[in-house]
């Protein structure tokens, strides 16, 4: 109860990695492992958010009340700029993804699976 | 030049003749293959200056914008990335050359689209060799993913769909390979490579770093089709048009294998990950296990693309295989093998792309000796590539198959040994049977494809060869294994040597 309680953050994240993770691998319809894919990369976005945060810490903008003395008034910004890319990369495989999922659906009038692998022989 | 703008140099070609490509095409059409190539050919030079560059100064380093390591991000050309570079870029360009004829055939009207993909694709491939930050890694594994995953699309009706999977399982393999480089940056603060190196060696060993190395782990064996992962390769390369095949399987999951060693032997301490969780001796064996598993279905299939799609899946386990050794044997054996394979993979992709071209079809079971009278060169370089696969001397493959043989027996590990020899066996089977209907299997023979024999010849019955174009590339690759072979103490003495890590 106490490892839950003290880290409940990283729970939630574990929790959307594993909903994630079952939506792009279980789901038998095409759109649905589209979802469970964003699921599953934004749990990943936040779990590198969460390590950046400190308690008491501030945006990682210079302040001069502040000074630059002692690192931990501020959160570390690090991870922030590394998941704004990651942010970027994951659009780029969603709208890559999507539009592979209208050729299918033009192709062959459907999306789930099982009726596509019937179609497909 | 000053030598370390070299290096950036290497990915930048790249991406700018992508970027080129949709911009002339709109000024020009069907200027596309040329500015693909071009760009290649420049691309493959500059990575040849590279090499001799750190052959002969030692390794270079570009530091992106000006911002020192290890805050900035840092691209390094050391002895390993520059020979893996020029094998990648050379490959790349030959198949290039090659795809010419057969993109108007296979896929008409969608030149532009497939060329400045494929030159993205290389451009990060290269990126991934050359960079020295695990973040920028991952930034270039998803850019190579991208682009493969849309020329894996552009082929026949069911490549969207085989593409698809692919997407979903290789952003499941980008991301675990994300979620373990968060655990590492937890633990250590630092994503550069060098910078991790001497963090690491002061650090005790800790969970959070073990479960960040085991999920980098399971991501890269995903992208890399190591063997309980690799249900995505087959259909992804079958349904393919046969220029994408053969430039993302001689290359595309080789650079998985090449991340895989340069953090298991360059950032962490070589012996570090054979220590708590024996995590090389784990992929030892799955490449094992890979190599038997691919080539008895490699034998099972009748598609010639789809065999040699199998036949990837148990060549990637040899490399698995040397990495498994952790020893400086298995080593060398594992980059001689990435290279080796990339060689005659590309050359076998080759030869079924002009199988195709030609005879409209790549079934095992209609082929027969009119093959060889119409396309005599195609089907010499087809034998030279199979017998290297299969392991006979002087081609290369014998060699790499050499030096893993002699580091499992220095480490006594004989099942090893055994998986190798019943693989060679198992290749022979496979190549053999197609080697004996090229050249020894009369058309009449075969009652069940009888039209197929006659109708297919030509009304001489002369030779029906490829084009130029297409069969200097596939004879190249094919020379280029016996050459591969015959230099082949040269390259492990000037080139491999050096690159091995101290401490292993």
């Amino acid at each position: 109860m106490d490892s839950i309680h003290a880290h409940y953050p990283y729970w939630v994240v574990l929790t959307l990695l594993v909903i994630g993770l079952w939506g792009m691998l279980l789901k038998g319809n095409l759109m649905k492992k589209v979802v469970g894919m964003t699921i599953f990369q934004s749990a990943i976005i936040l779990f590198f958010i969460l390590s950046a945060y400190k308690v008491g810490g501030t945006v990682p903008i210079y302040d001069e009340a502040l000074g630059v003395g002692d690192p931990s008034l501020y959160i570390n910004p690090l991870p922030h700029t590394l998941m704004l890319t990651a942010i970027v990369v994951g659009v780029a495989i969603v709208g890559e993804a999507l539009a592979l999922l209208i050729v299918i659906y033009r192709t062959y009038g459907t999306l789930e699976e099982p009726v596509l692998v019937e179609r497909m022989k | 030049m000053n030598p370390p703008h070299l290096v950036i140099l290497i990915p930048l070609i790249f991406f700018a003749g992508a970027l080129l490509i949709p911009l002339l095409e709109r000024w020009r059409h069907g200027c596309a293959y040329g500015v693909a190539v071009a760009s290649a050919a420049v691309g493959a030079l500059v990575t040849v200056a590279g090499l001799v560059e750190v052959s002969s100064g030692g390794t270079l380093r570009y530091q992106v914008s000006g911002w020192a390591p290890p805050i900035g991000i840092e691209l390094v050309l050391d002895p390993l990335s520059a020979f893996l570079s020029v094998m990648l870029a050379s490959v790349a360009l030959l198949v290039l050359v090659h795809s010419g004829s057969v993109v108007r055939r296979e896929l008409p009207g969608k030149a532009m689209p497939l060329y400045s993909t494929a030159l993205l694709l290389v451009g990060a491939l290269l990126g991934i060799t050359i960079t020295g930050d695990l973040f920028n890694l991952y930034v270039f594994l998803e850019i190579s993913s991208l682009a493969s995953y849309a020329l894996l699309a552009l082929g026949d009706r069911k490549a969207p769909v085989s593409a698809f999977r692919y997407l979903i399982l290789g952003t499941v393999g980008a991301s675990f390979y994300l979620l373990g480089l968060g655990f590492v940056f937890m633990t250590t603060g630092s994503l550069n490579m060098a910078d991790l190196k001497l963090i690491l060696s002061n650090l005790e060993s800790s969970p959070p770093l073990l479960v960040g190395l085991v999920l980098i782990t399971t991501g890269v064996g995903l992208k890399m089709a190591l063997f309980p992962m690799h249900g995505w390769l087959p259909d992804a390369y079958t349904y393919a048009s046969s220029t994408a095949t053969a430039l993302i399987a001689p290359i595309g999951t080789k650079i998985a294998a090449y991340v895989l060693i340069r953090i298991f032997f360059f950032v962490l301490d070589p012996g570090f990950a054979s220590g708590e969780i024996p995590l090389t001796t784990a992929i030892g064996y799955l490449g094992a296990a890979g190599i038997l598993w691919g080539s008895i279905l490699a034998i099972a299939q009748t598609d010639l693309k789809r065999m040699l799609a199998y036949s990837s899946v148990g060549q990637i386990g040899y490399i698995a295989l040397g990495i498994g050794l952790a020893s400086p044997m298995g080593f060398i054996g594992a980059i001689l093998h990435m290279v080796n394979h990339a060689v005659m993979k590309g050359c076998l992709f080759l030869v079924s792309a002009n199988f195709l071209s030609r005879l409209g079809h790549a079934d095992i079971r209609r082929f027969n000796d009119s093959t060889r009278v119409h396309m005599p060169w195609t089907a010499a370089g087809f034998t030279m590539a199979a017998l290297s696969m299969i392991g006979l001397p002087p081609f290369a493959g014998f060699f790499s198959k050499w030096y893993l043989i002699l580091g499992s027996v220095e480490e006594s590990n004989w099942v090893f040994v055994a998986v190798i020899l019943i693989s060679s066996l198992l290749s022979a089977v496979y190549f053999f049977r197609l080697i004996e209907r090229i050249y020894l299997r009369s058309p009449g023979r075969d009652s069940k494809y009888p039209d197929e024999a006659g109708g297919a010849a030509a009304p001489d019955g002369g030779r029906e060869e490829v084009s130029a174009s297409m069969l200097a590339p596939t004879l190249i690759l094919a020379s280029a294994l016996l050459v591969l072979g015959l230099l082949n103490v040269w390259i492990v003495n000037r080139l491999i040597q050096p690159m091995i890590p101290a401490g292993l």
